[in-house]
């Protein structure tokens, strides 16, 4: 890991014009280069916002008044073209349907490329290279509304991954995802941060999964951030979560209910299963 | 283990009282001779409240919509309330069977809460009284008294989500199909849904509940189907399916984290698996 946080936000608040209160308000936030980071919140928590003020989607798109500063890569997204933010941080939206304009899946992942003003040879080998990176190698033809959903939100990373960015954001990337869906993007995601080092954000509800993956949890609430850390720090907190309508793994929780610790309980079956071996 | 129909855990009425009864059902699609729905026979009693479990294009869907008569067998039969769908149009079936759309956005259309729930039963003629009524008994069950006044879409999602299954609710179907009632939700509301579903149980209701929501289906339903190409491949108490091995992987579904643990621990190999932290818990309280 380089020293410099690949992402680095200190007293960031933006309110969206209009607002009654902010979306988010007070966000001090360090994000080490390979590191996977979940984002946690009720809906309307701020999640979002927080992906949009990455790439430079606000302030650059939307209406609203921002405040403290964010670096992402040494950049700063306010004063930073977008074209160049998208070369840095990918955003993976929950409806990938949403995404997808194109005839075929190799249009739709040089829309990207395209917009960049990448030389045209270069793009053949791009593409089928962002395509092999989620397992639709070989896909090209095909059209993005023939593939299942969970193709389709692999061809939307496709997407965006095509642009090279050293940061990956996916907001609910598997809430309109079947069982074998959810996995695949889980495992691309895992892939993608183990084994090509990107930085990975997700902002998710399901936090069994987010439990297994990854290297910190951030909890949102009102827009502020009310608790990070390692996954075994901030998810054994179980009053904690519950009093913000949030709630751990059933493991966690089951080993609370029988330590009544609140700090250093087991997150995943696996580390339960010690757990209980050690206190045998 | 789970193939034949198991008995419900708690049928609330003999099988000659079948909610819903399908008969060798089979629907094709006909652009591209897609068989949706290969043969399906499975009753559910009145009351039962029953989870269906699938990977999308299993024939979920295929089976819901045969349910309210939007889609008719090519062959074989539905009778839902005694009701056979070919023979009855989607407007009088759906005076039986109330389908809740997974997002409300698509469902909702009035300009206040109270209107929306109205709107159903005025639709299939209850007389201003009855309709009264039936809003009533509505705003009293959902708890919506405080935001009748207000624009369905000024009011929180978990909130639509309450009105999209309360303006089913007036119509007083026989049966509910909840669409993934739970997608995309946050934890808060699932709560609020899981809980909502097991107080229409508690009255009797027949809801057939489409999720891939495990513990919301370990929390409410008393029965689960697995669905997987068109067939049903798994029939039986929620526990008794987790434990499926065979019919779990094949369709991708893992079940919730508490069930898998309890089925990982050492030395109770031989109990049956738990649906909720509750029960695991109440089990180590238990031991000496």
């Amino acid at each position: 890991m380089a020293d410099e946080p690949i992402i680095s936000i200190t007293d960031m608040g933006y309110t969206y014009a209009q607002a009654e209160r902010p979306a988010l308000a007070g966000i001090d936030l360090h994000i080490e280069r390979g590191e996977y980071v979940a984002v946690m919140g009720l809906n309307g928590a701020g999640k979002t916002t927080l992906g949009l003020c990455l790439n430079g989607i606000i302030p650059h798109m939307l209406m609203g008044e921002q405040t403290g500063t964010v670096l992402v890569d040494g950049k700063d997204p306010g004063t930073t073209v977008v074209r160049e933010m998208a070369r840095t941080v990918g955003i993976v939206f929950d409806n990938p349907e949403f995404q997808m304009s194109q005839i075929t899946a190799a249009e739709e992942v040089a829309l990207g490329l395209e917009n960049l003003g990448v030389d045209p040879s270069e793009m053949p080998e791009r593409i089928a290279g962002a395509l092999r990176l989620v397992g639709l190698e070989g896909m090209e033809e095909r059209s993005p509304m023939g593939l299942s959903g969970g193709q389709q939100q692999r061809l939307a990373i496709a997407s965006v991954l095509v642009m090279r960015p050293i940061i990956l954001f996916m907001d609910e990337p598997t809430s309109n995802l079947d069982p074998l869906g959810k996995d695949e993007i889980f495992e691309i995601a895992r892939r993608l941060n183990q084994e090509e080092g990107m930085t990975v954000i997700v902002a998710e509800h399901e936090v069994e999964v987010l439990a297994q993956y990854a290297d910190r949890v951030v909890v949102l609430d009102e827009g502020r951030i009310a608790l990070q850390g390692p996954p075994s720090e901030v998810l054994s907190k179980v009053d904690a979560l519950t009093a913000l309508g949030l709630r751990s793994p059933q493991v966690t929780a089951y080993a609370h209910a029988l330590s009544g610790a609140s700090a250093g309980l087991p997150v995943t079956i696996d580390t339960t299963l010690d757990w209980l071996g050690a206190r045998a | 283990m789970t193939t034949e129909p198991a008995a419900p855990a708690a049928p609330a009425a003999p099988a000659s009282a079948a909610m819903v009864d399908l008969h060798d059902a089979r629907y094709v699609y006909a652009h591209g001779n897609v068989v949706a729905l290969d043969g399906l026979t499975v009753r559910i009693g009145a009351g039962e409240v029953v989870g269906v479990m699938g990977q999308n294009g299993s024939g979920k869907t295929t089976f819901t919509k045969l349910l309210n008569g939007l889609l008719k067998p090519t062959s074989g039969a539905v009778v839902v309330d005694g009701l056979d769908t070919r023979q009855h149009s989607v407007q009088s079936m759906a005076a039986h069977v109330g389908y809740v759309f997974q997002n409300p956005n698509h469902q909702l259309f009035a300009t206040t809460v109270a209107e929306e729930l109205a709107f159903g039963p005025r639709n299939i003629g209850c007389t201003p009284e009855e309709v009264q009524e039936r809003v009533e008994e509505a705003v009293a069950f959902f708890d919506l008294g405080a935001i009748l006044p207000l624009h369905p879409y000024r009011i929180s999602f978990p909130l639509r989500k309450l009105v999209g299954i309360a303006s089913i609710f007036t119509m007083r179907p026989r049966v509910f199909v909840l669409d993934e009632p739970t997608t995309g939700q946050d934890h808060r509301t699932t709560s609020v849904i899981d809980r909502l579903i097991r107080r229409l149980g508690e009255r009797g209701d027949t809801v057939i509940c489409v999720s891939h929501d495990m513990p919301l289906i370990a929390h409410v339903t008393a029965r689960a189907m697995v669905m997987w190409n068109g067939k049903l491949i798994a029939d039986g108490t929620p526990r008794e399916v987790f434990m499926d091995t065979s019919a779990m992987v094949r369709t991708h579904l893992t079940p919730p984290q508490i069930t898998q643990l309890s089925t990982r621990m050492p030395g109770r190999a031989s109990r049956p698996a738990v649906l909720s932290v509750a029960e695991l818990v109440a089990e180590a309280q238990e031991r000496p």
